[in-house]
């Protein structure tokens, strides 16, 4: 492999390894904070995806519907918290696993109620559609780029809001201690509500920027579900920092894995899981 | 139920069982051979989630590669022998669960469930891309496996009633022997463990050592269930070791109630019933089901099994047992 399109692999590790830490965010902070193991969570990438689309279609413009479609998200996981969630704090793992594979069903087919299962393409911004030229024959597209910055941006902006902001302190504070959170007067429904709403934005922002690059299908939350997981077990759960440092780790997995050993490419992944397991048994940066 | 009641409606049921080909169309006798394996499969999910407490999301893995097993071991123009498919099936399904537990058991509560699931994954891959299992197409299993000893068969797996037998034969040993590991001093540890796992390493057991022994054990019953699925239907593919099978069957153990047998075969019988019901309605079935999976965790805790006595005690004006 030559110098240049070595380049594009490591951005395109980059690039994939931050939209994969938007949705795994969500779902180790609400893991870390609630105790819910959330098997939807990939579900919400797949309606950011479908939310573009739409809005798209309507508006003509993606970042327009970026705008209208993350504080939509936002809402939908707030109404979805009060609704459904909230009712299993108190439950078991197991019954969250089953309540939100039951989710996973229902949002499946009423996507399909509502937009068919055909697979659908959504138009990258005009402003963002030049590629850089590397090289003679390879270069490397603008949109790319601006992914891999507005995720780096928003992690910046989530290292803000966790260490340095009021709702951060409680944030951590009831990943730490529910119970002390809740007797020091902190309304921790607001709390919960607020944090699940934030995890489900994120994710359907994910799959609002990733839709123009890997067009929007049916079944497209249940594979990032799954490598999501991966990196919230990796990186330890609850751990915001230990998830950006485990999806870039699987960004870095996959991508080259796919040019190294495409034979083992859906394989890679996991393989770089067990090891990290045998190694630290609860993740990398497993909390205290 | 007291237990005489109990004792009835268990044998009242394996009557039904027995006599139904007599009476059912072929169609039917085909569901309910279904619903018997499946019954298998969550009957040894029932071993890891209710009796030792381990919650394998990617139980999947170990029918898949049972399945896979009979269908590679099957030559293409002859049938295979049954007594070499049967345990070979049986044996890879069991080594596969022996090593995936080696690094799973490692992990406890979430990180269990999230790293069974992964490395059920990594063998749903193996079977999707590579061409070791005909890539995501899967094999056409063109041959039951063969009776046949030394020539003299006692039985033949292509007549539809030989199968229905030799299935449901297959279900009440498993059956049994589950009820005699239960009991055994094994299966006690296996529940002392789901109780209070420090408190039987502070007593002197290798707490580990049985929970990769009942680990093994759930992945080679769960092969016997992927080998019969496979013999019984003709094909295999990579969706036999997908997630959603793994959800599947542990949407049969929770539903039909937890840490008891005939609770897992409730539940194979409720989610095949379900299915076929929601089917016949409408393509777009998932949503029914869905929707009765959401309303019946948010209303129905402890599963099927319990539901009875959680009515009973609010007609008798008590309080449920939540």
């Amino acid at each position: 492999m030559d110098f240049v399109s070595f380049l594009i692999q490591v951005l395109n590790s980059l690039q994939y390894g931050l939209l994969l830490f938007l949705v795994a965010s969500g779902l180790t902070l609400v893991f870390g904070i609630m105790g819910i193991i959330n098997l939807a969570h990939g579900s919400f990438y797949m309606i950011g995806a479908y939310l573009a689309f739409a809005l798209t279609s309507m508006t003509g413009n993606l970042m327009l519907s970026i705008a209208l479609g993350v504080p939509l998200a936002f809402a939908f996981g707030a109404l979805l918290e009060w609704l459904l969630f909230s009712h299993l704090y108190k439950r078991d793992h197991l019954e969250q696993v089953l309540l939100t594979y039951g989710l996973i069903l229902i949002f499946e087919e009423l996507r399909s109620l509502a937009v068919g299962d055909d697979v659908h393409g959504v138009a990258i911004p005009a402003i963002f559609s030049a590629s850089i030229p590397l090289s003679d024959n390879l270069s490397y597209p603008v949109y790319r780029l601006v992914i891999s910055v507005v995720c780096l941006a928003l992690a910046g902006g989530l290292y803000y809001l966790i260490q340095r902001t009021r709702l951060g302190m409680m944030i951590r504070a009831g990943s730490h201690d529910r119970d002390m959170v809740k007797a020091l007067g902190i309304d921790i429904n607001v709390l919960y509500r607020t944090v699940f709403a934030l995890g489900v934005a994120l994710a359907a922002l994910a799959g609002m920027l990733a839709a123009p690059i890997s067009s929007v299908y049916p079944g497209m939350g249940s594979s990032v579900l799954i490598i999501s997981f991966v990196i919230v077990v990796i990186g330890g759960v609850g751990s915001v920092w230990g998830a950006l440092v485990a999806a870039l780790l699987i960004g870095f997995a996959d991508t080259f894995g796919k040019v190294l050993l495409p034979d083992l490419a859906g394989l890679m992944v996991y393989l770089v899981m067990a090891v990290v397991l045998l190694w630290r048994p609860e993740g990398i940066f497993r909390k205290g | 139920m007291n237990s005489r009641v109990s004792t009835i409606f268990k044998l009242a049921v394996l009557a039904a069982v027995l006599a139904f080909p007599v009476f059912g169309s072929g169609f039917y006798t085909e569901m309910l051979a279904k619903v018997l394996i499946l019954a298998i499969f969550a009957m040894s999910l029932d071993l890891l989630v209710g009796f030792t407490g381990l919650v394998s999301f990617g139980h999947a893995a170990y029918f898949g590669v049972a399945a896979y097993a009979v269908a590679l071991v099957t030559p293409k123009y002859d049938p295979a022998s049954l007594w070499l498919a049967l345990p070979v099936s049986v044996a890879a399904a069991a080594l596969v669960a022996f090593v995936i537990g080696l690094f799973v058991l490692r992990t406890k509560g979430i990180y269990f469930i999230m790293v069974t699931l992964a490395f059920a994954q990594m063998a749903y891959y193996v079977f999707h891309d590579t061409p070791l299992g005909g890539g995501s197409d899967g094999i056409y299993l063109n041959f039951k496996p063969d009776a046949a000893i030394a020539g003299w068969a006692p039985f033949d797996l292509n007549e539809p009633l030989h199968l229905y037998y030799f299935v449901a034969g297959a279900m009440l040993f498993v059956y049994g022997l589950l009820k005699l590991v239960l009991r055994s001093p094994f299966g006690r540890v296996l529940v002392g463990i789901r109780s209070n796992e420090h408190r039987m390493l502070s007593l002197g057991y290798a707490t580990f050592r049985y929970k990769l022994a009942a680990f093994t054990l759930a992945g080679a019953l769960a092969g016997l269930a992927g080998f019969l699925y496979a013999v019984l239907f003709g094909f295999v593919t990579p969706e036999y070791l997908s997630w959603h099978k793994s959800g599947d069957v542990l949407l049969m153990v929770i539903l039909g109630g937890m840490g008891n047998l005939a609770g897992a075969i409730a539940g194979a019988v409720a989610l095949v019933g379900l299915q076929e019901l929601f089917t016949g309605m409408t393509k777009h079935w998932q949503l029914l089901m869905g929707v009765t999976i959401v309303a019946a965790v948010l209303f129905m805790p402890g599963g099927m099994t319990a539901t009875p006595a959680r009515i009973m005690a609010r007609i008798n004006g008590g309080k449920t047992n939540e």
